[in-house]
């Protein structure tokens, strides 16, 4: 069973001495659907797909259904900005490119959807090529995202049609920063921070796909999502905390998704769906057929 | 209960778990239905399915079900060129189907080998999928179990007759309904299966004598 309160999962992990990503193992053995092996086996699928999709996103040569995005990887990757060749710029071509091969119908791995598919890849291959990681610390660090990412299921919502954004890539924000944190060697509690600080970054975030496509913003919102995810972990792993308990954090979330208008919730008729230019592009690059009367 | 790896997963062609993963689920099922890849095809798409459905390639996610395409299968992009290739004939139209239908609805009917079905089903979310209707029988088919859908004459005991024909071939039933259009006709019975049924047990309630048509359909989550 997996758990319904990062909190508490935190406590337990520290009782038993144990990585949040091995707790979330064992609760899912425990729950008696899946082995051990069974569970490290799909973790592991899960990566492998994950690297497969940022290797061929960051070529650049996708485009996606409409033809309005693709390539920004390859642009990212090859940049020569300030901070080009940290884990940082790293994160967030990863999750650019994950992004972009999901919006070309490529493979994914919807973690936990497939309009957010691009954070969590993103900021663990990203921080994982600087620090040497392995694919073992990485399949912890995925089963972490995946506890964090249950809580939110059960208290909120990952679903933007029901959340908004902040219920995709924001709840995906939150899952990468605890899972960052854990592969980089921090301590539950610093991951627990982290989701904190991740996710109070991401609250209020409307879905608002052009056309109501996973295109624009979604593969934007992946990079910028990965960047919060970045932020929660650098500052959890200096010891800065957030005053507001995590599973409250969350809680608002979904409480926020609950009252937010339904033109922010993946219809798009509001937000950047219903710009002049948000609209005009719809029109023009998303031709649907025309609607007939049963 | 949430899985873990139902959180990180499922793995799927892109670019949306309910527009694209579940369409192409509900494509395998229709397909389950005739026994193979169908012959002519049409697909009626509604409400969300209607609007962002091409953009989406839930066309070409429904289009690679019916050709057996599993939703992790990256052959789903080209199926569109594919199908003629492999015998289907497939048309699209947008609908407004009648009555209360989840946002994302297709209705897809199918032919092979002399052989028509009609379905209706709903993609929920997350990959998820309900089928609601089965040629014009109210169901429930979540494709999460190996299905066995049972057209038979509405007479007594017939139900049972079934279930212990399943019984003895130790299939386990997980979850059984019955539904009919109208009292003393035929009705349909969709029996939700712990584990697939062996060829010999399918067999054997073709055999019976109330049963118009057995169809099997494999599990697609």
């Amino acid at each position: 069973m997996m758990h319904e309160s990062v909190q508490e999962a935190v406590e337990a992990a520290e009782a038993e001495g144990i990585s949040l990503g091995e707790l979330a193992i064992r609760a899912e053995v425990e729950g008696g659907l899946r082995t051990r092996e069974e569970v490290e086996a799909g973790l592991r699928r899960a990566l492998d797909v994950m690297r497969g999709a940022v290797d061929r996103g960051i070529k650049g040569d996708l485009r996606s259904v409409s033809g309005l995005v693709g390539g920004d990887a390859a642009k990212l990757a090859a940049g020569q900005g300030p901070l080009a060749g940290t884990p940082f710029v790293d994160a967030l071509a990863a999750a650019l490119a994950v992004q972009e091969v999901n919006a070309a119908m490529g493979v994914i791995v919807a973690a936990p959807t497939a309009g957010g598919a691009g954070v969590l890849p993103g900021t663990l291959l990203g921080l994982a090529k600087h620090h040497g990681s392995t694919d073992d610390d990485l399949i912890r660090a995925l089963a972490t995202a995946g506890l964090v990412g249950a809580v939110v299921a059960v208290r909120a919502s990952l679903s933007g049609a029901e959340g908004g954004c902040q219920a995709e890539t924001g709840a995906a924000a939150g899952m990468a920063a605890a899972a960052g944190v854990e592969l980089l060697g921090g301590t539950p509690r610093q991951a627990m921070h982290a989701v904190s600080i991740t996710m109070q970054g991401t609250l209020g975030l409307v879905c608002d796909p052009l056309g109501g496509l996973v295109e624009v913003p979604c593969v934007y919102r992946n990079a910028t999502g990965a960047a919060m995810a970045l932020a929660g972990i650098e500052m959890a792993l200096a010891e800065v905390g957030f005053p507001i308990p995590v599973d409250e954090v969350i809680d608002t979330m979904g409480k926020i998704g609950r009252e937010m208008d339904v033109r922010y919730r993946e219809t798009a008729g509001g937000g950047l769906a219903a710009t002049p230019t948000g609209r005009r592009l719809a029109k023009e690059r998303l031709v649907q057929l025309k609607p007939r009367k049963d | 209960m949430v899985s873990l790896l139902d959180i990180i997963g499922p793995v799927m062609v892109g670019p949306s778990s309910s527009h694209t993963a579940g369409a192409c689920r509900l494509g395998l099922i229709a397909r389950a239905l005739v026994g193979g890849t169908p012959e002519k095809a049409k697909v009626e798409l509604h409400g969300s399915f209607a609007r962002t459905g091409t953009g989406h390639g839930t066309d070409r996610a429904i289009a690679g079900g019916l050709l057996g395409y599993q939703p992790d299968d990256e052959r789903l992009r080209e199926s569109l060129t594919a199908a003629p290739e492999a015998g289907l004939e497939i048309t699209f139209e947008n609908t407004k189907l009648r009555g209360d239908h989840h946002p994302n609805t297709t209705r897809i009917t199918v032919t092979r080998a002399g052989k028509t079905a009609t379905l209706t089903g709903s993609s929920l979310g997350a990959g998820r999928i309900l089928v609601t209707a089965i040629d014009g029988f109210p169901v429930d088919v979540t494709g999460a179990y190996t299905t066995l859908v049972v057209v038979a004459h509405d007479e007594p005991g017939i139900v049972a007759t079934v279930a212990t024909a399943l019984a003895e071939e130790k299939v386990n039933l997980a979850t059984l309904r019955v539904s009919r259009r109208q009292k003393g006709g035929d009705a349909i019975h969709v029996y939700e299966l712990d584990s697939p049924p062996d060829p010999h047990a399918v067999e054997r309630i073709r055999g019976l004598k109330a049963v118009k048509t057995v169809r099997v359909v494999e599990r697609v989550s």
